[in-house]
């Protein structure tokens, strides 16, 4: 084991007993279980761990939680390498592999790192002025250079392994943090009987306390968080979410969540790797703690130079002591604590406080100097700060380039922040609070509350208090009234807070080296100055100009800093600049949670007709039409594509063929209306059909455009049965729920889904009729008896099977519906029945050139912008009753020889072929939009016509016959020159399917 | 967003599919409504930043359309019923 040098023999909640293997670009390290993978790091005195984004300096850790900027990381490897993860969040286990980021060739040795040289490319506002630049030099010279320089860290180049889950939880309460106020907030509100859910980032509860050194009722803050978290981990009205992030709240008191369930153990074991949880709450407390602000001066980015906040954390937390030679700077007494810690753990350690002078100085030990007045002005030190230079705020320049003082870190703090983005987020906006020089959400609005840290209450015993009433508020809201007082905990070792801003340096102390805002996006006050100067100081505008905020940790440490600079420049307050808008999300949340379930085969259902096993065992190649799985094609032997299709089109106009046509959307209608609702339906009339009956229909939407097609047939007096195109079937339905629901609720009519409750197949071909006549019984198929167009029922093979007399591929054909449970056995009954003719099972791509050679438009012309009369259906539309559709199809512009019309297409000469979606002209040289004249919609080998055919929509077409046009397609290289033809190839009168 | 369908209580959006503005009714006199009637109903919708009664579709659920009065800022909804008025009787 090696040693972990700045590790403390004792203190924090790490288990020194167990060591932990890890690595860091290569390097073995180890370290406790209760550390971060910063924790660690700084335990074996790594502090650099990444380079900035646009100059590549070396940066280090620099907070202890979420808000990290500068040590993200890139974690495990393949498929699980996952980027831009703060190294402050990771939960350290044996095994544990991580990366620098944005460095080459090496984190020590970076070659971009010249770009620190080369400054004046990446001023303010650089990419939009570049922009204006020719734009060769910008795809040429700078987009490559920027794409290697800026970025963080790669994406993974394999699929995520890893499983993740969406779930949906409800709570009276959502209370967001399991600091000290969040444990007392929900305490009260489960005390009064709400529902409380409980969530925190963390693996344990207690927030910040397990960062401090004091006692709460006797205990350490986290044995007493424990405690607490104990307790209602006990009552059953409570749940408790740990390592899981609240990222945004939403309309409706809906919220986001992420919770890690397996990222701390290294394999995830079987559980998912992480949860998204969407959380539905009556009320919100929002008690999310606070977090530090930075101060700002040159060179302040080195690593070494951490909040003071988190100097603690790694010192009370984690057992690990950043540093040996301290500097605290700071202009708040919270800061106090730091160097009060620092010193009681042996190390070295002055303060440097703007202000004059400060209530906190009293807890100091007397070897801790304080330098009231004075600031750090300037840094050294290249990959680890190694001085500073500290010069009285009311001095003169004559301090820059002074006497550098020796440190090892240094410790910053500029005041706290309230985390009240959870609250801003459905566009809230915060109140600047000049107290504690912060803004703070004094209103939260309906349903919501804030406590704690989040409220701006910095004083534990007022913070708790307060929170408590968050709780009983929140409770009673809910109707759960509270009895009793509140629980609050005696208190020892807190203090008051006190705090004056200081933005930035005053410009004679700066001593224009880089001073950094916006550590993640490398923003300096320079850029803010140039922004202002240019006339972009709106924060707004700012923050789009500077890039300011836009990193991934959304200017968590930046923001409120920039927009203090931007005041002073403008000489406004703080109040009056207001904030940029906080959106979500808070946090991170990587996109395979967002994915959840939903990736791969899960993305959406799969469906399958009952005789989906027969086409598998019957080498059925599949394809998918939306949700279904359907036989595209039957390959015998060695067959291809081609010769598989040619060879079924050719059995079902020769002999006999069957399809599944399960998918076909199925809607029965009842009722005495039923036929009357289906005539306002359809373009044709269907209350005065015979029972027995079937015909096409054609469906509009309002606007006149086909919507859908299919066949209407009549069952008995009251009760007719619909198909509509497997693709439509929702819609449509949903369309008619709308006609009725709306429009004619006062017809009395009931229709039901049935799609699934059928399974249904086409027998086709000049053979059909023996081949159904040998297996269905009860039910006469002469032509005589059972002419085009006819409904009956029979049984095969004692199955109820309604059929049709209906032909989609032209030939003598008849469709047969039996229940679900038997289209196994009906299909199997047909298909041994048509052995001795030959019958051959079909796929979609066998229908679809069937149809295409009868010029059956399908949905490939049915593309929302096709009238009943472009597609040569005009006849069908009745005008002598009220239709969806009817009467805007009279207007101007749906008429005349501007129209898209349906039209064939055969190429002149032998081998052309068509590619769908090549469009039509009638010079190929010509381009641009107006040269095209209509486009392919369907295009297929006949080999009934034993060559290409296509229907396409040509501009005045019907007039057209005979025409010669090119069909080009550029994209594939394609040019063909074309004959316009009627768009039926094969059996023009229809004379076929009616033998 | 949560619809609080007046059958199957509050659910959440996915279930439901949007269905246009609710003010526009489609001409009770069809024939003699003339085309410029038409054109209103089919095509012309405001777009109101506030208050809007708007169609939704519980697909999901139930299966009814709902006249929802959503506030389009805020997402708030003051409102919802069933839009079959023979179905809103039935139910209170
Ligand atoms: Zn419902």
């Amino acid at each position: 084991m090696s040693r972990q040098s700045h590790r403390l023999p004792e203190g924090g909640l790490v288990e020194r007993s167990r060591a932990l293997r890890f690595t860091f670009d290569g390097r073995a390290l180890t370290g406790h279980p209760g550390d971060t993978l910063a924790s660690a790091l700084l335990a074996n005195g790594v502090h650099l761990t990444g380079r900035g984004f646009k100059y590549h300096r070396p940066r280090g850790i620099y907070t202890a939680g979420p808000e990290e900027p500068n040590a993200l990381v890139t974690l495990g490897r393949g498929g699980r390498s996952e980027p831009n993860v703060p190294a402050t969040t990771i939960e350290l286990f044996d095994g544990l592999e991580a990366r620098s980021q944005n460095r080459w060739p090496s984190l020590g040795f970076d070659l971009m790192a010249v770009t620190s040289a080369l400054k004046p490319f990446f001023p303010a506002g650089f990419y939009y002025k570049t922009f204006m630049w020719p734009r060769a030099f910008w795809y040429r010279l700078y987009e490559p250079i920027i794409r290697r320089a800026a970025g963080l860290g790669r994406l993974a180049d394999a699929p995520d392994p890893d499983r993740y889950e969406h779930g949906h939880l409800h709570a009276d309460v959502l209370v967001a943090g399991a600091g000290p106020a969040g444990l007392v907030a929900a305490r009260e509100a489960a005390r009064a009987g709400a529902r409380v859910l409980l969530v925190d980032e963390r693996a344990e509860p207690g927030g910040h306390l397990a960062d401090e050194q004091l006692e709460i009722d006797g205990k350490g803050g986290a044995a007493w968080a424990g405690a607490v978290a104990g307790e209602l981990g006990g009552m059953e009205n409570v749940r408790i979410l740990a390592r899981t992030s609240v990222f945004g709240r939403y309309d409706g008191m809906t919220f986001g969540a992420l919770e890690r369930v397996s990222d701390h153990l290294g394999e995830t074991g079987g559980l998912p790797r992480q949860r998204f949880w969407t959380i539905h709450a009556k009320q919100f407390i929002c008690a999310a703690g606070a977090i530090e602000r930075p101060l700002i001066f040159a060179n302040n980015d080195r690593p070494g130079i951490m909040l003071a906040g988190a100097a603690r954390s790694y010192l009370n937390r984690y057992g690990v002591l950043p540093g040996r030679e301290v500097l605290v700077f700071t202009n708040n007494d919270d800061a106090y604590l730091t160097a009060r810690d620092l010193a009681r753990a042996g190390a070295a350690v002055a303060v440097v406080d703007t202000r004059e002078k400060a209530a906190g100085a009293e807890m100091l030990p007397a070897s801790v100097d304080v330098h009231y007045g004075h600031a750090i002005i300037d840094t050294g030190g290249r990959k680890h700060v190694h001085s500073a230079i500290i010069a009285p705020l009311n001095g003169d320049a004559g301090h820059i380039g002074g006497q550098p003082r020796r440190c090892d870190l240094i410790c910053i703090s500029g005041g706290w922040n309230p985390t009240t983005h959870l609250l801003s987020h459905l566009g809230r906006k915060p109140a600047w609070d000049n107290a504690i020089a912060a803004y703070t959400m004094p209103d939260p609005g309906e349903g919501a509350h804030v406590a704690g840290g989040a409220a701006g209450i910095f004083d534990l015993g007022s913070a708790l208090s307060d929170a408590a009433g968050a709780g009983r508020n929140a409770a009673g809201a809910c109707g759960f009234r509270a009895r009793g007082k509140a629980i609050l905990p005696a208190l020892e070792g807190t203090q008051a807070y006190g705090v004056t801003p200081l933005w930035r340096l005053p410009q004679e102390l700066s001593s224009g080296a880089k001073s950094f805002v916006d550590l993640q996006n490398d923003v300096t006050v320079c850029d803010l100055e140039l922004a202002q100067r240019e006339g972009f100081g709106h924060a707004d505008q700012a923050k789009r100009y500077t890039t300011l905020g836009m990193a991934t940790d959304q200017g968590k440490l930046s923001n409120v800093n920039a927009l203090g600079i931007l005041a002073e420049l403008q000489g406004r307050t703080l109040d009056e600049t207001g904030t940029t808008t906080f959106r979500p999300l808070y946090s991170a949340v990587a996109l395979g949670a967002l994915a959840g379930q939903r990736r791969a085969g899960e993305f959406a259902p799969v469906r399958y007709s009952a005789m989906q096993d027969w086409h598998e065992k019957h080498g059925a190649v599949f394809t998918q039409a939306g949700l279904w799985m359907r036989p595209y094609y039957y390959p015998r032997g060695g067959e291809d594509f081609a010769a598989a299709v040619n060879r079924e089109v050719t059995a079902v106009r020769t002999r006999v063929g069957m399809v599944d046509v399960s998918t076909l959307g199925k809607i029965e209608l009842k009722g005495p209306d039923a036929g009357a609702f289906l005539d306002r339906l359809y373009t044709g009339g269907f209350s005065k059909m015979k029972i027995g009956r079937a015909r096409y229909g054609v469906m509009l939407r309002e606007d006149a455009m086909v919507f859908d097609d299919g066949t209407v047939s009549r069952l008995a007096e009251n009760h007719y049965f619909i198909t509509v195109t497997t693709a439509n079937a929702a819609a449509v339905m949903r369309h008619m729920e709308f006609c009725h629901q709306v429009h004619w609720s006062k017809l009395d009519v009931q229709f039901c889904s049935v799609s699934e409750a059928w399974s249904a197949m086409a027998v086709a071909g000049p053979e059909s009729r023996d081949v159904l006549s040998s297996v269905v019984e009860g039910l006469n198929l002469s032509n005589e008896a059972f002419p085009v167009l006819s409904v009956g029922e029979g049984t095969i093979g004692g199955a109820f099977a309604r059929v049709f007399r209906i032909s989609f591929s032209g030939e003598l054909a008849y469709e047969v519906y039996t229940p679900a449970g038997h289209g196994a056995g009906v299909w199997q009954a047909i298909f041994e029945a048509g052995r001795s003719s030959g019958l051959t099972p079909y796929g979609t791509e066998a229908m679809t050139v069937m149809r295409t050679e009868k010029g059956h438009v399908a949905g490939p012309e049915l593309d929302g912008r096709t009238t009943a009369g472009d597609l040569g259906l005009g006849r069908m539309m009745s005008a002598k009753k009220d239709y969806v559709g009817r009467w805007l199809a009279m207007r101007e512009g749906l008429e005349g020889a501007n129209r898209l019309q349906l039209v064939g297409l055969r190429p002149v000469g032998e081998e052309g072929s068509f590619v769908k979606g090549a469009h039509l002209v009638t010079d190929p040289r010509a381009t641009g939009p107006d040269a095209s004249q209509g486009h392919v919609t369907s295009a297929v080998h006949s080999p009934t016509c034993d060559g290409f055919i296509a229907l396409a929509l040509l501009k005045d077409g019907r007039a057209r016959m005979g025409e010669r046009l090119f069909a080009v397609s550029p994209l594939h290289g394609e040019e063909v020159e074309v004959e316009v033809t009627d768009p039926v190839f094969v059996d023009p009168q229809g004379e076929r399917m009616r033998v | 967003m949560r619809i609080a369908c007046p059958w199957c209580g509050p659910r959440p959006l996915s279930e439901f599919t949007y269905g246009g503005d609710a003010a526009k009714t489609r001409p009770k006199a069809p024939e003699a409504a003339g085309l410029e009637t038409w054109m209103d109903y089919v095509y012309l919708r405001k777009n109101p930043a506030g208050r809007h009664r708007e169609y939704w579709h519980h697909g999901s659920g139930c299966r009814c359309w709902l006249i929802v009065t959503r506030d389009t800022v805020t997402h708030e909804i003051e409102h919802v019923a069933l839009a079959a008025p023979q179905m809103r009787e039935g139910k209170k």
